[in-house]
């Protein structure tokens, strides 16, 4: 893999996802054109004014366009996510759903917004980020109690999956009125629907901040390929490095749990597509991976508000109806090796 | 002060800037109960040593007071059957254990009291049997070498590809280079794998029973690739025949116990043979060079 060739990649991924923003914004179930959306758009960054009414105007600018920025920030996060824990627990079937990091978050999540937990102090990241820490924990205990092969963890991941997503269930049926309910349920499939800026600045902040972490520690998760002792060898300081990474990866799926709930196999499809374009090294892997993870998500949330128009599918649904082929495909590729 | 033409005790703390010019005289006399410097007209302290390390683990002694001093440059066999505590010393060499008790140190530094990236630019490990489920080519795997003398957010210098190239080239593997990791046979694995300790560019070289699962050509030339390169190499080795081959020095451990240490036709006796391994064996000098050769005839009742 040569450099060029990487870089190529790279540019062709910002185009494409460029463009992929530029036409999931004109399609939806308001009858807008394809002119006047980007006339909108154009007039609320400074550039000419836009002839919408105000509903429509708002339709584009307060609905379409932070959802799906924010299916972009989403997509590229839960990616990286996947590809940083696949090579730090050096596990291919690793991704922060199916290690039951975001059902922890989500745990954490409704605690905070159902039982009032913190007081309004604590906000609802605060609570996602807790909870995907303490279900991180438990996966980590629970496989290295059981002897840390890659079935064991993903066997440990399915076990905190379940738990943390009765958790959720419980509390949600229990503690809340019909209408927090229908608020709060979204948390179990993820979904998209009825973000704002205010998600996406977080998200995009979060994003921003992790990826500056993975790419400092890109050579070092490369170090991994070999196992923890061979990190070591190497000069990888093991233990703070998977502190540090781990941390990162929870504090980031906290973040997008809290705003889109938990979305599922995201991180664990992409990063392998992302591996057959540009190799395993992780400075180019990482860049690749969030872009292929965002013009993901950017059409399958697409996909997910049109396909049974004018009902919508939860994002979630979608992306676990194509995860979990993959997930069958990974795992046969595994076949046999411990 | 240590004056130059006396014994230095090796348990004791020598100023590093002395030279030395007369180590201490090796007990050839069986047993001994730990490994002593070799004479290397170098300042004692120089290199990697391992002073009186033991190491417990759930209560049960792994290794017991174990010393080694190997002279730079050459090439040094841990021998002892399984469960000796070879692979234990190896890894308190490495720094990837801390010794319960004794001290191993790096130019008379102890290992603990510096950064792991520190360690990786001079000292490299090759384990018994690396494995990965990542689509490396042998080139990636060589590259990882560089990895203690990289900063984040540099590309590669042009040292970085010197180092690398010299290593694949030292190893036989520049037509390799492309090679997919996975259809590697197991002995270009453990080629790869000294390749990318040699990008290391380290002064110590530590190796775990790299022979296990090749077979007798691999073998031999894995050892004799080994041992002609121009860095201290520590290797544990099941094989005392190999041993005697290629080893400079070996040292016997038994029960987590250095026994024996010396030339290999000194140490390697039908007695100790006996003594550790509970096996009969005939001792003669009629391996290459006149080192010795075991032949096996049973086990001890």
């Amino acid at each position: 893999m040569t450099a060029r060739r990487a870089v190529a990649f790279g540019a062709v991924g910002v185009l494409l996802l460029c463009c992929s923003l530029a036409v999931a914004i004109t399609i939806g179930p308001a009858d807008i054109r394809v002119g006047d959306v980007w006339a909108a758009v154009g007039s609320h960054l400074g550039f000419g004014t836009s002839e919408l009414t105000p509903i429509r105007d708002g339709i584009v600018w307060q609905l379409r366009l932070p959802r799906t920025l924010l299916a972009a920030v989403c997509g590229a996060g839960l990616a990286v996510c996947g590809a940083v824990m696949q090579s730090l627990l050096r596990n291919p079937l690793a991704d922060p759903f199916v290690l039951g990091v975001s059902s922890g978050a989500s745990t954490g999540a409704v605690i905070v917004v159902v039982l009032g937990v913190g007081g309004g102090l604590v906000s609802v990241s605060a609570g996602a980020f807790a909870g995907a820490l303490v279900s991180f924990a438990l996966v980590l205990l629970l496989s290295h109690t059981f002897g840390g092969t890659t079935d064991r963890v993903v066997l440990a991941g399915v076990a905190a999956m379940q738990l943390f997503s009765a958790l959720t269930s419980f509390i949600v049926l229990t503690a809340a009125d019909a209408e927090t309910t229908r608020g709060v349920l979204f948390w179990l499939l993820g979904s998209l629907g009825g973000v704002g800026w205010t998600d996406v600045w977080v998200c995009t902040a979060v994003l921003a901040v992790a990826l500056v972490v993975f790419l400092s520690y890109g050579r070092t998760l490369d170090a991994f390929a070999f196992g923890q002792d061979a990190a070591a060898t190497l000069g990888v300081s093991v233990a703070r490095t998977r502190l540090v990474l781990l941390c990162a990866t929870a504090l980031l799926t906290a973040a997008l749990v809290s705003s889109a709930g938990a979305i599922g196999f995201v991180g664990l499809v992409l990063p392998h597509a992302a591996r057959a374009l540009v190799g395993p090294g992780h400075t180019r892997l990482l860049p690749l991976t969030a872009l292929a993870g965002a013009v993901f998500l950017v059409w399958v949330d697409t996909l997910a508000r049109t396909v049974l128009d004018p009902q919508e599918v939860p994002v979630g649904v979608v992306t676990s109806l194509i995860g979990v082929p993959a997930f069958v495909v990974v795992l046969y590729r595994t076949r046999g090796v411990r | 002060m240590t004056n130059p033409g006396l014994p230095v005790d090796p348990g004791l703390p020598v100023d590093p800037g002395l030279p030395v010019d007369s180590g201490l005289p090796v007990d050839s006399g069986l047993p001994v109960d730990s490994g002593l410097p070799v004479d290397s007209g170098l300042p004692v302290d120089s290199g990697l040593h391992a002073d009186r390390v033991s190491r417990r683990t759930d209560g049960r002694l792994i290794l017991d007071g174990a010393s080694l001093a190997p002279e730079p440059g050459s090439t040094v066999g841990l021998l002892g059957p399984n469960g000796s505590g070879k692979s234990t010393l190896l890894r308190l060499l490495a720094g990837l254990l801390a010794p319960t008790a004794g001290v191993v140190t790096l130019d008379g530094t102890p290992v603990a009291d510096l950064p792991r990236r520190d360690i990786a630019r001079r000292l490299a490990v090759v384990e018994q049997q690396a494995d990965t489920q990542i689509e490396l080519t042998a080139l990636d795997v060589v590259r990882l070498g560089r990895v203690p003398h990289r900063r984040a957010w540099t590309p590669a210098s042009a040292h970085d590809d010197e180092a690398v190239h010299a290593a694949l080239d030292r190893t036989g593997l520049t037509d390799r280079a492309g090679q997919p990791w996975q259809t590697l046979s197991g002995g270009e694995r453990q080629r790869v794998q000294i390749a990318r300790a040699l990008a290391q560019e380290p002064r110590e070289l530590l190796l775990d029973e790299p022979t296990n699962h090749l077979d007798i050509h691999h073998q031999l030339d894995l050892l004799a690739l080994v041992t002609a390169l121009p860095v201290t190499t520590v290797v544990a080795l099941h094989d005392l025949n190999l041993a005697a081959m290629y080893c400079d020095q070996v040292v016997v451990l038994h029960t987590g116990r250095v026994v024996a240490c010396g030339a290999p036709g000194d140490v390697l006796t039908e007695q100790l043979i006996a003594d550790v391994y509970g096996v009969r064996a005939a001792v003669s000098k009629d391996g290459p060079d006149g080192r010795p050769h075991v032949r096996f005839l049973g086990t001890l009742a």
